[in-house]
C-alpha cells in the first residue's frame, strides 16, 4: 500500500510538473523537480520510463521536443491543449440521458470506460444523475468472452486470427480476420469484417468463437475500405428476403397463431369441424418446415408438396 | 473483467485525483459526502486524496506548492491549482462506451426524449474529438417489430398509474392469453423491449416481449403493484430460473448446436464431431416438446425419459395426419 501511495504521489507531481511547464523539460530537470525518484541516475531512467508509459497508457498525452535547435536532449512537456477535455455544456434533460446512458453497460464489458467516462465529465461540470427516467431499463451485455479482444482489435485496428465452429460443422476451423466492426442483434454479438482466408467480408457470430482470439498484426494494419458501414451491413440482413412462395396449411382452431399472423387468409375449413384453411406467404422453405413441425398435430401442410416433404421429414426424425 | 478493474492501484487513484480538482472548481464549493458519493469513495479516502494533493510540491527550479485547498466543515474549496482546472480528454474506451449506449436508446421506438439524446451525442462527439471515431465501428440493434403504439401505451399507463389489460401470445404454448397487468417499468434487453408488470393472472412479476402483445388497452383502474412485486436484476438477462424448474437434458447435432446459443443452458458438454449434450431448467416443458418437434433428427430429448416418450408421441400425432 506504501509502495502503492508514494507512486501515486509521484506519479501526480510528475503530470503536475509537466502540465505547468510550457518549455521541454529534460530528464534531469524532471528529476530535480518531482520528489520520489532515486538519485542513481540510471535508477531514476527506468523508473521514469515506466511511469511515462503508465502516463501514455491513461491517455494523458506526454509530448517529446526540444525548446530550441541549441539544445542537445529531448524534453518532456503535456500540452494542456492536448491533455484537456474541449468545454462541454449539458442541459438538463441532456445530463438525463447521458446519465441514463452511463448505466446500459451495467456489468458488461465496457462499464469501467463508461464509468470512467461518466466521471470525466462531472468533473467538467456537468450534473448527470445515474438515478434518472424512472420507468425505462436499457442494458447491453456482453456474455461473450471474444468481445472485449474484438472490441480492442477493431478500435486499434488489429487483424485476428481465431477458432470458429461454425454452424452444422463438425469441427471448430481457424480464422483470420480484419475486423471493421462489432454489431449486436437480438441481443448476440457478431464482427464484420475482411476474412483473409476466403478474401471476402464475412461475419462471424461471437458466440461462435472457440478459445482465445489473438491479434496478429500491429494496430493501425488494418485498412477499413471506404462505404464498409456496420449499420449499414446490419441494416441489410433486417430486409427480409421477399416473401414469394405461398403455403396453404390446415390449422387447429384455436392453435398456430405464429402461423396465422403472417396469412393472406384465414377462413374455416369446409367440411372439416374445428380446423380452419390459412394461406401463408415464405421465403426460407427449411426454416419454414422446422417452424411449422413445432406445432406438431396442430398443423397440416396441404402445399406446397416439397414444404410437407420437409416437414414430414422432420417429424420422422423426432420419432426415430 | 474490466480494463478498469484490471489496472487497481495507483494509476486509478491517479485518474481519480486528477478529475477531483476540475470536479470541485467547476463547482465552486462542494460536500465532502456528496463528492465521496459520486467517487465512489468514504469520506476518509477522499480526505486522503485532498491531502495528497494539498501536499504535492516541485521541488525545482524553486520549490513551490501548486495546489492549495481546504475542506473546513465539510466544504470542499480549491482556491489555486495551477493547469489542473480541466479534467483529463475522454479515452476512447470512455467516449465509445457513452456514444454506443447514446446510439443505441436514440434507437428505441417509443417516447423516447430523442432530441436530447440527438443533441447529447453530438456535444459528446464534439468534446471527444478524435477519441468519439472507433464507437462508429459498434452497432446495437434493437428490434423494431414492436408496433409503435404499444410501448407508447404503456408509457402512459406507466406515467398515470394506470392497470393494462394485454392479450398477449405465448409461444412456447403457441396461446393467445387475456390478462390484466400493473405495469412497473420498460426494460430493454439484448436488444427486445418488455415490460415488467405485476401479472394479475399469475400474481406474480413476469416480463411481457413487446412484440408479443396482440392487443393493448390502458384500463380505467389504478395499478396496484403489490409490495412483494420484486423487480429482476436486468444484468441476469430475461430468464429467471427457479429451483421448482425441471432439469431437461437434449443432445444436439452440429445443426442444432444453435439450442446452446439460443436458450440459457446450465451446462453444455462436447461430446465431440459438433456434437453437444446440453441441460436446461424450465417450468413448463410444453415449449420443449415443441423444440424437439422443430429440431426432428438433429436433437434428441434424453431425460426426463417422460418427456421423451411425449415427443414421441406428439411426433405420431402429426404424422397421422398426414396418414
Amino acid at each position: 500500500m506504501a509502495m502503492s501511495k508514494q507512486k501515486t504521489e509521484r506519479l501526480l507531481s510528475l503530470v503536475v510538473c509537466l502540465l505547468s511547464s510550457r518549455r521541454y523539460l529534460t530528464a534531469a530537470q524532471i528529476r530535480d523537480a518531482v520528489p520520489g525518484y532515486p538519485a542513481n541516475f540510471d535508477a531514476f531512467k527506468r523508473m521514469f520510463e515506466r511511469d511515462k508509459d503508465e502516463l501514455r497508457e491513461l491517455g494523458i498525452p506526454l509530448e517529446t521536443g526540444m525548446n530550441s535547435a541549441s539544445d542537445e536532449e529531448l524534453g518532456y512537456r503535456i500540452s494542456r491543449q492536448a491533455y484537456e477535455l474541449p468545454e462541454i455544456r449539458l442541459e438538463p434533460d441532456e445530463a438525463a440521458v447521458l446519465g441514463l446512458a452511463a448505466r446500459v453497460w451495467q456489468r458488461a464489458e465496457l462499464a469501467g470506460a463508461a464509468a470512467g467516462g461518466l466521471l470525466k465529465l462531472r468533473a467538467a461540470g456537468i450534473d448527470a444523475e445515474e438515478t434518472t427516467q424512472p420507468g425505462i431499463e436499457p442494458r447491453l451485455r456482453t456474455g461473450e468472452a471474444a468481445f472485449g479482444p474484438l472490441w480492442q482489435a477493431v478500435r486499434d485496428r488489429r487483424p485476428v486470427t481465431f477458432g470458429y465452429q461454425a454452424a452444422g460443422r463438425s469441427t471448430p476451423q481457424r480464422r483470420t480476420l480484419e475486423p471493421w466492426g462489432v454489431v449486436s442483434r437480438h441481443g448476440r454479438w457478431y464482427v464484420v469484417g475482411h476474412d483473409r482466408d476466403r478474401g471476402e467480408e464475412r461475419v462471424f457470430r461471437l458466440s461462435r468463437i472457440d478459445g482465445p482470439v489473438a491479434f496478429t498484426g500491429p494496430p493501425g494494419s488494418v485498412t477499413v475500405p471506404d462505404g464498409a458501414d456496420v449499420h449499414q451491413a446490419m441494416r441489410a440482413w433486417d430486409e427480409a428476403p421477399p416473401a414469394l412462395l405461398t403455403a396453404a396449411l390446415r390449422i387447429r382452431r384455436g392453435a398456430g397463431h405464429g402461423l396465422r399472423r403472417r396469412a393472406s387468409s384465414d377462413r374455416p375449413c369446409p367440411g372439416l369441424d374445428g380446423w380452419d384453411l390459412v394461406q401463408a406467404r415464405f421465403s426460407d422453405a427449411g426454416w419454414y418446415a422446422d417452424y411449422i413441425a413445432s406445432f406438431g398435430a396442430d398443423v397440416v401442410v396441404l402445399e406446397p408438396v416439397d414444404l410437407r416433404d420437409a416437414v414430414i421429414s422432420r417429424l420422422k426424425g423426432a420419432l426415430a | 473483467m474490466t480494463a478498469r478493474a484490471a489496472r487497481p492501484g495507483a494509476t486509478d487513484r491517479l485518474q481519480r485525483l486528477l478529475a477531483l480538482v476540475p470536479y470541485v472548481i467547476s463547482r465552486q464549493v462542494v460536500g465532502l459526502a456528496e463528492t465521496a458519493a459520486t467517487f465512489g469513495i468514504t469520506e476518509n479516502e477522499l480526505v486522503d486524496d485532498l491531502n495528497m494533493l494539498w501536499c504535492v510540491e516541485l521541488r525545482a527550479p524553486d520549490p513551490y506548492c501548486p495546489i492549495d485547498l481546504s475542506y473546513e466543515g465539510g466544504e470542499i474549496m480549491v482556491s489555486q491549482a495551477e493547469s489542473m482546472d480541466r479534467p483529463l480528454r475522454l479515452a476512447t474506451d470512455e467516449a465509445s462506451a457513452l456514444l454506443i449506449a447514446l446510439r443505441m436508446l436514440a434507437e428505441l421506438p417509443g417516447p423516447q426524449d430523442r432530441s436530447a439524446l440527438r443533441r447529447t451525442i453530438a456535444k459528446l462527439e464534439t468534446a471527444a474529438g478524435e477519441a468519439a471515431a472507433a464507437s462508429a465501428q459498434v452497432a446495437v440493434q434493437v428490434d423494431g417489430r414492436a408496433p409503435a403504439g404499444v410501448q407508447a401505451m404503456i408509457a402512459d399507463a406507466l406515467r398515470q398509474g394506470r392497470r393494462l389489460h394485454l392479450s398477449y401470445y405465448v409461444p412456447g404454448r403457441d396461446e393467445a392469453t387475456e390478462r390484466d397487468a400493473d405495469p412497473m417499468r420498460l426494460l430493454v434487453l439484448d436488444g427486445r423491449t418488455y415490460l415488467e408488470a405485476w401479472c394479475r393472472r399469475a400474481e406474480a412479476v413476469r416480463l411481457f416481449r413487446l412484440d408479443r402483445v396482440l392487443a393493448i388497452e390502458v384500463l380505467d383502474v389504478a395499478a396496484e403493484v403489490p409490495e412483494e412485486a420484486e423487480p429482476r436484476d436486468p444484468d441476469s438477462g430475461p430468464f429467471r430460473p427457479s429451483d421448482a424448474d425441471l432439469d431437461v437434458v437434449l443432445e444436439l447435432s452440429p445443426a442444432g448446436r444453435w439450442v446452446a446459443e439460443y436458450y440459457p443452458c446450465e451446462e453444455i458438454a462436447d461430446l465431440g464431431e459438433g456434437r453437444l449434450r446440453v441441460s436446461l431448467r424450465t417450468p413448463d416443458t410444453r415449449w420443449v416438446r415443441r423444440l424437439a418437434l422443430r429440431l426432428g433428427e438433429d436433437g434428441r430429448v434424453i431425460s426426463p425419459p417422460e418427456l421423451a416418450g411425449q415427443v414421441r408421441d406428439d411426433a405420431s400425432a402429426a404424422l397421422a395426419q398426414y396418414a
